[in-house]
């Protein structure tokens, strides 16, 4: 393999990076667009008033904090650690996503664009905008590869009802980076009037730092929330990654904790070879995708890999660049599980606990099944519940066989 | 070679490397230069070109059919230098494919192809520290996108260290053709010129010699990238050298006329 060279020198201090990773790379059209929003963001990030705002509608309108619920009934039948559960998916629109889109709404409303485009694979970011839009009198505009769309129908079905268009991609591999891809061509174009509400911690900066910043909820309330139940800080933290938004959030109050081990569950698809699943650090190397440095499932030839997951929202071929840089420190841990693994555990966590996952969080579930049988009971995981299942039900009923009317 | 415009206006050809093969993109580059095209852009296609529009999105996916590698287009560059000494020569591509060869490998080989310049989409000037250094090691030129977006203190970064010619965005979006030419074109051109006194090419949209002479009002030089691809396109392989020389001697005929 041909040495990766860094395009710029790694410099922690300089902003937007992370250790090495992050970065922007992107046309210059949409500089000054990136430059606007960092500086918007930072006065309103320090402004009492839009934080608010924003938490005002996080616990009214989206329905935070969210339970962290101990699974008593997983944690007996796997006889090992104590599994608790922060709901995500009890949200309202059922996904972490309403968390980011809430936040970066009104920043857009701020910054007075009143168009609005983000992508979407799983269709829950989708929503949450959609949703947001709807609340704000926004413009909407998803963009969603057409086999996301056709997997994740319910979903597109929302966003259309809820008053947003959603555009179908057709080029590539039809899923979320296509979508990416073909959202960027739109802000590129209607950079002047229009915000791009980038749905997970991916991207040029400000957008990694910045989604982190909005998902950061989650880690704020599930340290507070283990410290009241347990009184101390749990074993390990679990989350499913895709762009890496979900995991960020989850992760980000526990990094100095050093004795809280973070665990990042990729998508092992349905195999090792490339194309077959999106395991990006154990099957990508560094190179830039979509505006930012990090890992990247690529050939050879530095063209960007096709990847597989049965869950849409994990079916992408880059990471977000702060846990590449996590990573890369040995501070978190990345592992995958793969679509049979992710299915197993939807049906285990539905009839065990009553909860239907989505298959993106249930390879969180899954990584939490194989490790806390070998842990002592004084052991705490804590998985992050990204998002509920009802938008797979389709793919379930497929694939699990089960049959309707 | 250093980069010329020695006829008014410039002439920049874009061309996709490997659409749809190889050897078709080395007989239309050299019939281009012959029909006078000053420099040839030679575009490294790439899976995920979000710069692009549809026409070069399908000649990136047509060059990719075949496994067209960076490598293959630096064989190609030095091919049409051999043939055409006095040509200027660019590649222009995206980050990935560069650094996934090696930054320093990237420059020695491209140097040795005999380009004169490279260009990288998502490359802005904050970024470029380390492909600075390397493009000033082989005595490459490093050209930079100006877009009708970028303010002052940008674009002062981005003629400061342009070199060869800046590339100034026409209008706000993706590459593609257009109908009629914008006023941002002809206010972003008078604000680089306050930075620099290199050689101004305009691109994006650029379509037909009425697009052409307007430029020629402003600008050094014109860049014509999605309608030369869109022409190969509907040829074939045998066809489109002729038809790509045809297009190219018609760019220039109402500035001869203008001129009269
Ligand atoms: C429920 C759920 N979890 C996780 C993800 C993955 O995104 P991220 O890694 O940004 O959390 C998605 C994305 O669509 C999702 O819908």
């Amino acid at each position: 393999m041909a040495s990766v060279i860094l395009p710029a020198a790694p410099s922690e201090s300089r902003p937007g990076r992370f250790g090495i990773y992050g970065g922007r790379y992107v046309p210059e059209t949409l500089m000054a667009a990136l430059v606007e929003l960092e500086h918007e963001y930072e006065v309103a990030k320090a402004d009492a008033a839009f934080q608010a705002e924003l938490t005002l509608l996080l616990n009214d309108f989206a329905g935070r904090p969210t339970p962290l619920y101990f699974a008593k009934r997983l944690t007996e039948q796997l006889g090992g650690a104590k599994i608790y559960l922060k709901r995500e998916d009890l949200l309202h629109t059922g996904a972490h996503k309403i968390n980011n889109a809430l936040g970066q709404g009104l920043l857009a409303k701020r910054m007075g664009k009143h168009r609005i485009i983000a992508e979407t694979g799983a269709g829950q970011h989708g929503v949450a905008t959609a949703t947001v839009c709807a609340l704000l009198g926004m413009e909407c505009v998803i963009y969603m590869g057409d086999v996301d769309m056709a997997r994740q129908e319910l979903n597109v079905l929302r966003m259309r009802l809820l008053g947003a268009e959603v555009r179908g991609v057709s080029s590539g591999a039809k899923t979320l980076k296509d979508a990416i891809s073909e959202a960027m061509r739109d802000w590129v174009t209607n950079v002047r009037t229009t915000h791009y509400l980038l749905g997970s911690a991916l991207g040029a900066h400000p957008y990694p730092t910045m989604v982190r910043d909005f998902q950061r909820i989650i880690s704020i309330e599930m340290k507070q929330q283990i410290l009241e139940k347990e009184g101390r800080l749990p074993t390990a933290v679990i989350a499913c990654v895709g762009g890496g938004s979900n995991a960020i959030g989850a992760f980000y109050e526990f990094i100095p904790d050093r004795q809280v081990r973070l665990i990042g569950v990729e998508a092992g698809g349905r195999g090792t070879a490339l194309g077959e699943h999106a395991a990006r650090f154990s099957g990508g190397v560094p190179g830039v995708l979509q505006g930012t440095f990090s890992y990247v499932l690529q050939d050879e030839n530095g063209q960007i890999a096709q990847t597989h997951s049965v869950s849409a929202g994990l079916d992408y071929a880059s990471i977000g660049p702060e846990h590449a840089a996590l990573h890369d420190s040995g501070r978190a841990e990345y592992v995958s599980q793969d679509d049979k693994s992710a299915l197993d555990a939807v049906v285990k966590l539905a009839r065990t606990e009553g909860i239907l996952p989505a298959l993106e969080s249930a390879h969180a579930v899954a990584e939490a099944l194989r490790l806390a049988p070998t842990m002592p009971a004084r052991d705490i995981l804590v998985v992050n519940l990204s998002g509920r299942g009802d938008k797979d039900m389709g793919i379930l009923a497929q694939e699990l066989h089960i049959q309707g009317a | 070679m250093a980069i010329q415009f020695a006829q008014k206006p410039g002439l920049v050809v874009y061309l996709t490397a490997g659409d749809p093969t190889l050897e078709a993109t080395r007989s239309v580059a050299i019939a281009a230069i012959d029909a006078g095209a000053d420099v040839i852009e030679l575009g490294v296609p790439f899976s995920d070109p979000l710069a692009d529009g549809p026409i070069i999105q399908r000649a990136s996916e047509r060059a990719l059919a075949h496994n067209t590698r960076l490598k293959d287009v630096l064989a190609l560059a030095a091919e049409i230098r051999a043939a055409r000494p006095s040509a200027g020569l660019v590649i222009f591509s995206y980050l990935n494919p560069i650094l996934r060869y090696g930054l320093t490998r990237f420059a020695d080989d491209a140097a040795a192809s005999g380009a004169d310049g490279v260009l990288i989409t998502d490359m802005i000037v904050e970024e470029a520290d380390a492909y600075l250094a390397e493009m000033e090691r082989v005595k490459l030129a490093p050209i930079f996108l100006a877009a009708p977006t970028s303010p002052d203190d940008r674009l002062e970064a981005i003629a400061t260290h342009s070199k060869g010619f800046i590339y100034a965005i026409s209008r706000v979006g993706i590459t593609g053709k257009q109908q009629s030419m914008t006023s941002d074109a002809a206010a972003l051109v008078a604000r680089i010129r306050r930075w620099t006194e290199l050689p101004i090419a305009v691109g994006f949209g650029i379509s037909n010699a009425n697009h052409v002479a307007q430029v020629a009002e402003f600008a050094d030089a014109a860049v014509i990238g999605s309608a030369i691809v869109e022409l190969i396109e509907r040829s074939t392989p045998e066809t489109a050298p002729g038809a790509v020389a045809r297009f190219i001697k018609g760019l220039r005929q109402p500035v001869t006329a203008l001129a009269r």
